[in-house]
């Protein structure tokens, strides 16, 4: 067990003030230099892009004007639910980490983006906290945070921060140049800056003891699917999916496919040897930790039903602003839709390829390239269930529960 | 002894057509302007294709400026 960011966690609400402290000591204030620490460390973002902390802190702390703290939880991954664990048990190590980046660059204002209940935790962190908005600690505010797939990337975060629809813009200017409101502005996911407020007081070597030399640290991660206990779950960087699935309670039945990262993420397969948490080890399979979303495919359910259905969901989930996207995504879905059901026309097996491909790269976010990496290795990993359902349609499996859960697109939700 | 280097003058700098996919509209004109690097997809929508040296910079600057959403940028290739 190498729980680090979870120690301590009884499940009872949220950790206090007090018993926070007792568990993870005062927390120090290094400053600047705790950007130093952090490289040493080798901390990566742990919202999904995996970026070095370390160079997003040096490139808002050298910017020129007083720079923000943007705190992401707003976590618009519908199978990841790490962050809201995070901030709803252990609000004070997420507020740790956001003074901590705070101090680090500079910056006097935190800015919170959490869904309300957790945004509520806080709150009641924050007010068990007398000292805020001194001269050396920032003044934190709470927002609740956008709902919808695309939400979550950081530019759409601060979209929304500013009172602005939750869309993504084109980068650059990257927030750490240009963010909210033009400031140089640091976006950190929650659990990012929960390591940073652990890495504050421990330091660099304590960071690496758990982890690889590329990858340190431990993560968390979010199994769900055909395990016994679903859940949160806190692992060393480089831990086998094996292991990754034992801590979940191990398998209810034998699984056909792993979803790895999220719902941008990729599907591997079960047997394929030394798979592992390691963007080292997953690259080879086209994969990525991503944000530590780990979705075991039982083999009662239907590969390609959930594959089609979550294609619709992701197609759905467009922000509408990008041609490629916008209409690609749907016509891929309905070409997807028509394996399913054995309604292919003419032509749809290199149109998929074709389409798959040419939405790669073309939006102003990563929407339509996660949505084309997770259909990639869909259609290499259930080649033959895909072909199957071409020549014969719907499967006994198809009527399982669906495992994917696909939250009502945001859109529909508002206007309901 | 290593020969002396002759100094070669740089070749001039190739430059990057860069599509603002949230302004672009799909008119389609920089394809019709400018074949030799941009083609449209299944859509409408404008693909890059390869830098853009310089005998074709004419070209790409027209491109550029027919564009009726400002979507199509030129930038000096890093």
């Amino acid at each position: 067990m190498t729980d680090r960011l979870l120690a301590g966690l009884h499940g009872r609400g949220p950790i206090t003030l007090d018993r926070h402290r007792a568990i993870h000591g005062p927390l120090p204030d290094a400053g600047p230099d705790l950007i130093a620490t952090v490289e040493a460390a080798g901390l990566r973002g742990r919202g999904g892009g995996g970026f070095p902390a370390a160079v997003k802190l040096a490139a808002v702390a050298e910017a020129r004007r007083r720079p923000v703290v943007v705190v992401n939880g707003t976590e618009g991954e519908p199978m990841s639910a790490k962050d809201r664990a995070l901030m709803r048990h252990t609000p004070h190590l997420v507020l740790d980490g956001a003074i901590s980046a705070a101090r680090a660059v500079g910056a006097r204002d935190v800015l919170v983006a959490a869904p309300p209940d957790s945004a509520a935790v806080l709150a009641g962190a924050l007010s068990e906290r007398g000292e805020l908005g001194s001269r050396h600690t920032p003044r934190i505010t709470l927002t609740a945070s956008a709902v919808g797939y695309v939400a979550g990337e950081e530019t759409a975060v601060l979209a929304h921060l500013e009172g602005r629809p939750p869309l993504p813009r084109v980068t650059p200017p990257r927030p750490a140049q240009s963010g909210f409101r033009g400031r140089p502005t640091l976006v950190q996911n929650v659990e990012t800056l929960a390591h940073l407020g652990l890495i504050a007081r421990h330091g660099a070597a304590w960071f690496r003891e758990a982890g690889t030399a590329a990858r340190p640290g431990t993560m968390l991660v979010t199994v769900s699917g055909a395990v016994r206990a679903p859940g949160v779950h806190e692992v060393p960087v480089g831990t086998s999916l094996p292991e990754v699935l034992d801590r979940a309670g191990g398998a209810t039945e034998p699984p056909t496919a792993f979803l790895v990262g999220g719902y941008f993420g990729a599907w591997v397969r079960p047997d394929a040897v030394g798979l592992a948490l390691d963007d080292a080890v997953l690259r080879a399979h086209g994969a990525a930790v991503g944000a530590g979303v780990v979705v075991a495919l039982g083999a009662s359910s239907c590969p390609v039903a959930e594959t089609a259905r979550l294609a619709t969901y992701l197609a759905a989930e467009s922000a509408g602003q990008c041609g490629p996207c916008f209409n690609g995504l749907p016509a891929i879905a309905a070409v997807v839709e028509r394996f399913a059901t054995a309604r292919t026309v003419r032509g749809d097996g290199e149109r998929l390829t074709r389409w798959i491909d040419m939405v790669k790269r073309r939006g102003a976010c990563a929407h339509p390239d996660g949505f084309a990496r997770m259909l990639e290795t869909a259609t290499r990993v259930f080649r033959d269930d895909f072909e199957e359902h071409a020549r014969t349609g719907r499967c006994a499996r198809c009527h399982a529960d669906p495992v994917l859960l696909l939250p009502r697109p945001a859109r529909a939700a508002a206007t309901a | 002894m290593t020969p002396r280097r002759t100094s070669v003058p740089d070749a001039p700098p190739a430059e990057e057509l860069v599509v603002d996919p949230i302004a672009c509209t799909g008119h389609g004109l920089c394809a019709e302007l400018f074949p030799e690097r941009v083609a449209l997809d299944d859509w409408g929508y404008p693909m890059i294709h390869g830098s853009v040296s310089p005998d074709l910079h004419e070209h790409a600057v027209r491109a550029v400026k027919a564009c009726p959403a400002l979507a199509l940028k030129l930038h000096r290739a890093r």
